[in-house]
């Protein structure tokens, strides 16, 4: 097999957690979080990473400093024979991999017009454009929007609309990884699908890796090849997109697959109602970190933390005692 | 059976730079007492005009064009003010979305919940204990001390938590959900689905619940009114929608949820076009543009509500052809 596009080695990233006097006065240890805790995984072309993770798990901290908007603490990334831990000519690094914010409106600048925008890639890294108008059409186009939309502001955009215009930004200097955070967040159903189709069709055309990032479970199987969990910053189970949804090894995966409401009452599941909530991150349980809210938590777990080792399930799981093919907890 | 909650041919309207938007046309529905009722519907459909209709909180370039809304047989469109200001909170109260934006910031959790109570009559002690105990029973550990906190010191889910018990408190007749769960996640979410049912068990209380988000709806409630563009376009019990949709619309939603699909789909279904513009919508039915089974019929004339079963109507001029 090739070597991966994108590797990921024990990255962690830290935020500050106190300010002023009472940093000073605090012990090392508590002046910073980690948000990302020793972080591995690999990426190859034209495959599909999804993160998956409850809110401050991680998962957009991690996606920003592989594109470098927030330092690494710690940890290796290597992209396309490029060390992104060093100190990279984060330029040419972005022109080949893109990144798709969360916010569809609000990462577009409220000032130029979705021309402009369509075009502000081929600006930034010098890129000769040719005939703009003509180009602009038909990148317009390929993201499914009308030529009349050139002239309107983002804010004259629907949710749907801002989003194709960002999937059009990423796309069109023809990178070789995107980082798509959140893509169908805000979006209804009856839009969320040509948002996925638009980025699926691309991705076939172009052999794109994509490293997307998504607390919506239900859209996993047609999207991802791969899937990582992560809670509280670390990857406590990674495998193949069906084995993860059919067989999950870790009970934070299982009780996160089985909260996931069921439209079909026919096919409605029992439910794993998990205890109380993710814990914060200056206060991460000892042990297991995940051992307050497990259902299966034996005494041990409280004690010693698991490491992320191969699981009979086929992926890498992080538990002592993983969930064995097809076992489910009983609600 | 005794309708708590009564819409008829509701209809509201926005003045707008562009035009009189006419957000809400002809909307009706029933909530009996004790029934949890979903109305589902996405962006621009017209749930978040229909609630602010409910409690009499339009804003001011809003106006009721026609319809009646009674609770309790009360009509509550011609309600004096100070009639509303006993109404609101004690007989119909609302959870919203967000919970950080609709506790006050500046006051402690206690305070507000005091507040509330503010026609009772009892000692600010008993207020106390009462507000302690809806605490404790919405699953905040140690509530005496919760009365204390301030709502930023509190996670998202014990804010959604305090928010229930703060729409529960006076035992309302009915309780409005407003996507409760959409700021959530999903381990919480179950979490808080299950807490509503069960104080819906406790207190009795009638709850119309409102989500874009067909398997909450699906998990939660009895009926579902699906709303499109301001319409209602099909209301029934919810397993009977979901088995065999009789609008066009409900049959696409249902589609275009991807976790309905077992296995991978390199092309997800889609609803293309867009909603119709409000401030001129079309003559004939509201959802022709983006039907498959659009007739000349539809654009004439807008399709009447048709009984499909005992309990079940859809407002589609083809409603027999639309599950085959």
């Amino acid at each position: 097999m090739s070597d991966p596009l994108l590797t990921l080695r024990d990255v962690s990233v830290e935020f500050p957690a106190l300010s002023g006097l009472r940093a000073l006065m605090a012990p090392a240890e508590a002046r910073r979080v980690q948000a990302v805790a020793g972080v591995s995984l690999h990426l190859r072309a034209g495959e599909t990473l999804a993160l998956v993770g409850e809110s401050g798990s991680g998962k957009t901290t991690l996606a920003r400093a592989v594109n470098g908007l927030v330092p690494l603490a710690g940890g290796e990334v290597h992209f396309d024979g490029q060390a992104l831990h060093e100190t990279p000519d984060w330029k040419s690094v972005r022109r080949r991999m893109a990144m798709m914010f969360q916010d569809p409106t609000g990462s577009l600048s409220p000032r130029k017009t979705v021309g402009e925008l369509i075009l502000e890639p081929f600006v930034i890294h010098g890129v000769p454009v040719g005939d703009r108008k003509a180009r602009a059409r038909e990148l317009l186009a390929a993201a499914g929007l009308d030529a009349d939309f050139k002239d309107r502001y983002p804010h004259q955009l629907s949710g749907g609309q801002a989003r194709r215009v960002g999937v059009a930004r990423a796309l069109v200097l023809d990178p070789a990884l995107v980082l798509a955070d959140e893509p169908t967040a805000g979006l209804d159903v009856s839009i969320q699908g040509e948002i996925l189709n638009l980025m699926n069709r691309v991705k076939t055309e172009r052999g794109l890796a994509t490293l997307i990032i998504t607390h919506n479970l239900n859209i996993l199987r047609h999207i991802a090849d791969r899937v990582a969990v992560m809670y509280l910053g670390r990857i406590v189970e990674t495998g193949p997109v069906d084995q993860i949804l059919t067989a999950p090894a870790h009970p934070y995966t299982h009780a996160l697959m089985a909260a996931n409401p069921e439209p079909d009452p026919a096919a409605r599941h029992e439910r794993l109602i998990l205890k109380g909530e993710t814990p914060a991150l200056n206060a991460r349980p000892p042990g297991c970190e995940f051992h307050p809210r497990c259902p299966v938590a034996r005494a041990d777990c409280a004690t010693v933390a698991p490491t992320l080792d191969p699981a009979r399930t086929g992926g890498a799981v992080a538990c002592r005692y993983p969930l064995d093919m097809g076992e489910t907890i009983p609600a | 059976m005794t309708e708590t909650l009564r819409v008829r041919d509701l209809s509201v309207s926005y003045d707008t730079r562009q035009g009189s938007l006419q957000a809400l046309r002809g909307v009706s529905l029933d909530v009996q007492a004790g029934e949890i009722v979903g109305v589902v519907g996405e962006s621009g459909c017209g749930k978040s005009t229909l609630i602010s209709a409910l409690m009499r909180l339009l804003p001011e370039n809003a106006h009721v064009t026609d319809g009646r809304i009674e609770l309790d047989g009360e009509d509550i469109l011609t309600a004096r003010p100070r009639r509303l200001r006993a109404m609101r909170g004690r007989e119909i109260s609302v959870v919203f979305q967000d919970p950080m934006t609709s506790l006050n910031p500046v006051l402690s959790i206690g305070r507000q919940m005091r507040d509330i109570q503010y026609r009772e009559g009892i000692s600010t002690a008993e207020k106390d204990r009462r507000a302690a105990a809806m605490l404790g029973r919405v699953g905040l550990p140690d509530p005496e001390a919760k009365l204390r906190t301030y709502p930023h010191e509190l996670s998202g889910g014990m804010r959604q938590r305090v928010a229930i018990a703060m729409a529960t408190l006076m035992h309302p007749k009915l309780l409005i959900a407003d996507e409760p769960t959409t700021a959530l996640d999903a381990t919480l979410e179950v979490q808080i689905i299950a807490l509503l049912q069960a104080i819906q068990a406790e207190i009795g209380c009638a709850i119309l619940f409102i989500s874009h988000h067909l398997g909450v709806i699906a998990e939660l409630c009895d009926r579902v009114v699906v709303m499109y563009a301001g319409e209602t376009v099909e209301e029934g019990p919810v397993a009977d929608i979901f088995e065999r949709p009789a609008h066009p619309y409900t049959h696409k939603l249902i589609e275009c949820d991807p976790g309905r699909l077992k296995t991978r789909a390199e092309t997800l279904p889609s609803i293309p076009g867009s909603l119709p513009d409000l401030t001129n919508p079309p003559a004939g039915c509201i959802f022709r543009d983006r039907c498959d089974l659009a007739t000349d019929l539809c654009a004439r004339q807008r399709p009447p509500r048709r009984s499909v079963t005992p309990g079940r109507w859809s407002a589609c001029h083809h409603a027999e052809k639309v599950t085959p």
